[in-house]
């Protein structure tokens, strides 16, 4: 209000804080979330997530199977990328059993969790363009990704939850055309890309709605535990693939895209960029590919000696974790799954302070957050 | 044949206004009053006076009416449906419309300013003259009165300043 | 007298109807159009290629239950898709659909198109406010508030082409774009008066106050049955009409190459129909607050100085 002159007693009207519900059934939060918004008039002041409404208890379902049973559990955790799942569990449980995995099974993995990651980044940019408006982007996404999963389902058998890897290895060596078929979609899925960047990269509106909105600090980042693209887009250049290099990730040569602002714009540009750098990836396993065996020698029941491991990989979230605490039977003591995306959404808050609640929508979309991951 | 029109829309003003001002729901009373100006705008038809009629219809009843209405769709409209409709100010209220009302009978039946044919049609001629209803307006508006549609559109504005002022949060 | 009466009322029947069946065939059109930009085919199963679709949809929303939420008014609550509805047929009375063809020549014909459409924001008001829920009533001011703006623009982009034509007759602004369309000395005007057009009819990219993924909800989040295919049918409705205002004002109406005639009418609203559902499939849509800086902070300076432009041209040549 304008205060013309100090009056003595005039009644200034006050407004008061609107508080918001949105979810958990709502088409924007991508799953069962709930997002409790305190509004003052059009700007966010305070958010608060509500999760658990996907809880499944599967960590206290692992400690009622025995290693391998446990695999196909992980797949339901992320399910839109679920070989990248399995990748971290089976790999830590190797850690945890001393195992050696042939090369061949190494360069296979490598090959589906880069198919799994472009395939999760698809799914977020048709989701996240759909709930800005742009709905074709959507049925684009989509075509491309049914290519992916058909190739899944050729050389393992099902499309999403896909179970894909064994405690040792690959359990069979997939037919020779699943490699041909690698190699002629990574030819021509860059040509694709061209629709979504034509559509949506230089587009005003698109960049009216994202440039400069819902921006996350490297401090914040760092100091919230974030890890995956929207660490890389707020300016920090950390992939684990990198770091802490995994399942022949070392052999070959890519690039991790880094943002500059932390805006949505830039964490919309670092996942396009993964996305050309996996097919990059893809191309030289699928080239390199070395011969021998799929499968390590695995005894029948794996009864790793006591002790625990924290095996870490870089997911198409971020970085995805399994905490294997074993007490020498053969059911892991305890077994913990550091989400991406349950680390990831905490810094919702700071990304819709002071935004107006109209980016709330935006700004959920861009952390991509698959809630079988955030409840478990 | 313009009588039929003439007693739906006329017969149509009057009860609309008479229900504008007894309604107790305050949107139903702005939505009669809508439908009030719209029976307006027809007789200003029938009088051959079209231009009025359209703006008629698109300033008072599609803006004005509009701000009307989302003003009182925006106060509580329980509460002033709670207030008692008819107020201790009756009596005085009862005198008044029955004096204004002797007024009004009193001209008709005298016949005061009623224009005569021959008015009727030099006011027609002169029309005619400027080659129909729009042109007659624009033209007298932007020659004959341009000063006051100066100071009238600088009174809008003023009042467009003080709105954005007094709805704005900080300057 | 009763003939002229008669005559009145059949050609009213024609257009009516005419009108109706369009409108309930361009949600087909829509619906195949943005499925082939989508890669996919479309409704296909009603009917040959999903051509009896319209007349499923009516069908099953004249069935559906009809839900009036308790804390709404219920008379203002069944009159608010009216209020949507019928502005847009009644301006197809003073569309010329060819040159012998309209049902009432006004002479202020362009007038009485803008005066009537406003009338239509009151129906999305009403509806906001009868659903007694506090955030369609928002959600509905909202919009109402984005199409009185927009359709101060609307008003003034028409201006120009008004100058030029000298008239606010329909008919004479048709027979005054013979040797050239107005399209070609108002491209500005006519640039403005689309996007006006767009954000009038809430469609994207100006369709944030009743997009289902956002958190506010729209006017028409209580409707469910006939008076939500009532408020379904006026967007289209109103989409038509602006797209037939153009083909009058910019794209000279029933004139063509060749023989002027009705069929040249009906090509221009059908193009200007597909170029908004292209829009449709292509663009994201704009915050709310982006929408309304664009139209005031740009189209409004724009139009005015394109009435300025206009009339120093016309002055000048």
């Amino acid at each position: 209000m304008v205060q013309a002159s100090p009056q003595p007693e005039r009644i200034v009207p006050q407004t008061e804080e609107l508080v918001v519900n949105m979810g958990p059934q709502h088409p924007s939060t991508h799953g069962v979330l709930r997002v409790i918004l305190q509004l003052d008039g059009e700007i966010v002041r305070h958010t608060e997530c509500e999760i658990g409404y996907l809880h499944r208890g599967v960590e206290k379902i692992g400690e009622n199977l025995n290693y391998g049973q446990f695999v196909p559990y992980t797949d339901r955790t992320d399910y839109v990328a679920s070989p990248s799942n399995n990748l971290g569990y089976v790999e830590a449980v190797e850690k945890l059993l001393e195992l050696d995995v042939p090369i061949r099974a190494h360069y296979i993995r490598v090959i589906t969790a880069e198919l799994a990651r472009i395939s999760s980044h698809l799914l977020w940019l048709g989701t996240h363009a759909l709930d800005i408006g742009a709905m074709t982007v959507f049925l684009y996404c989509f075509r491309d990704r049914e290519k992916i999963l058909d190739l899944f389902e050729v050389a393992y058998g099902a499309r999403l939850t896909v179970h894909s890897f064994r405690v040792g290895g690959v359990y069979e060596d997939p037919a020779q055309q699943f490699f041909l078929d690698c190699e002629r979609f990574v030819r021509e899925f860059p040509r694709a890309m061209y629709d979504y960047e034509d559509l949506l990269t230089e587009n005003r509106i698109w960049k009216a709605r994202t440039r400069g909105v819902a921006t996350l600090s490297a401090e914040d980042a760092i100091d919230l535990g974030a890890s995956g693209p929207i660490l890389r887009a707020s300016g920090v250049a950390f992939d684990v693939r990198k770091a802490e290099p995994y399942a022949a990730y070392d052999d070959f040569d890519f690039t991790v895209p880094v943002g500059k602002n932390g805006d949505i714009y830039d964490r919309y540009l670092v996942r396009l960029e993964e996305m050309r750098q996996s097919c990059y990836i893809i191309e030289q396993a699928v080239a390199d590919l070395p011969t021998g065996k799929t499968m390590a020698r695995v005894p029948r029941t794996m009864k790793p000696k006591e002790g625990d491991v924290y095996h870490r990989i870089e997911g198409p979230k971020g970085e995805l974790g399994y905490y294997l605490v074993s007490d020498g039977t053969d059911r892991p003591f305890r077994l913990r799954i550091r989400p991406p995306s349950f680390v990831n959404l905490q810094t919702l808050p700071l990304l819709l302070k002071d935004q107006l609640v109209a980016d709330a929508v935006a700004a959920i979309g861009s952390i991509d957050i698959v809630l079988g991951e955030v409840d478990r | 044949m313009e009588w039929p029109f003439f007693i739906i829309f006329g017969l149509g003003m009057l009860i609309s206004s008479l229900l504008v001002i007894t309604r107790r729901n305050v949107v139903h009373a702005a939505l009669y009053l809508l439908l009030t100006l719209f029976c307006a705008a027809a007789l200003y038809v029938m009088l051959e006076a079209e231009f009025l009629a359209a703006i008629q219809v698109l300033i008072y009843a599609g803006a004005i009416m509009m701000l009307y209405v989302f003003v009182i769709m925006l106060i509580n409209v329980r509460e002033s449906m709670a207030e008692r409709q008819w107020q201790r100010q009756k009596v005085a209220a009862g005198v008044i419309g029955a004096l204004l009302a002797a007024e009004f009978f009193v001209i008709l039946i005298k016949g005061i300013w009623v224009p005569s044919a021959k008015t009727a049609e030099a006011a027609k001629a002169a029309l005619n003259a400027y080659g129909g209803n729009t042109e007659a307006f624009g033209v007298t508006l932007y020659t004959e009165f341009l000063f006051p549609f100066e100071v009238v559109s600088l009174l809008l504005l003023a009042a467009m300043i003080g709105a954005i002022v007094i709805a704005k949060r900080e300057i | 007298m009763v003939l002229e009466v008669l005559f009145a009322l059949i050609k009213i029947v024609i257009v009516w109807g005419t009108v109706s069946l369009l409108v309930a065939y361009m949600t087909y059109f829509e619906r195949k159009l943005i499925g082939h930009m989508q890669v996919r085919l479309g409704p296909m199963r009603v009917g040959p290629h999903g051509l009896l679709q319209p007349i499923a949809d009516g069908l099953k929303l004249f069935l559906k239950e009809d839900i009036i939420p308790r804390e709404a008014d219920k008379a203002v609550f069944i009159l608010a898709p009216l209020f949507a509805l019928i502005p847009a047929f009644v301006v197809y009375s003073v569309i010329p659909i060819s040159s012998g063809f309209v049902i009432a020549n006004l002479n202020i014909g362009l007038l009485f198109v803008v005066g009537v459409s406003s009338l239509g924001i009151f129906g999305i008001v009403m509806a906001g406010w009868a659903s007694g829920s506090k955030y369609s009533m928002l959600g509905g001011f909202r919009s109402a508030a984005q199409m009185i703006s927009y359709e101060i623009f609307l008003g003034f982009a028409l201006v120009g082409p008004l100058m030029l034509a000298g008239s606010l007759n329909m008919l004479d602004i048709v027979e005054a774009q013979k040797e050239t369309w107005f399209i070609v000395y108002q491209p500005l005007a006519f640039v403005l008066f689309f996007i006006a057009g767009l954000a009038e009819t809430n469609r994207i990219p100006f369709d944030l106050p009743e997009a289902e993924t956002e958190l506010v909800a729209g006017f028409h989040t209580e409707y469910s049955g006939m008076k939500f295919a009532f408020f379904f049918l006026a967007e289209y409705a109103n989409m038509m009409v602006v797209c037939s205002i153009a083909a009058v004002v910019f794209f000279g109406g029933y004139l063509g190459p060749g023989a002027p005639g009705a069929h040249w009418f009906i090509l221009k609203v059908f193009i200007g129909m597909f170029f908004m559902m292209w829009l449709r499939a292509t663009l994201p849509r704009l915050r709310y607050d982006q929408l309304m800086g664009l139209g005031w902070k740009l189209m409004f300076p724009l139009a005015l100085a394109n009435i300025f432009l206009t009339g120093l041209l016309m002055y000048l040549v």
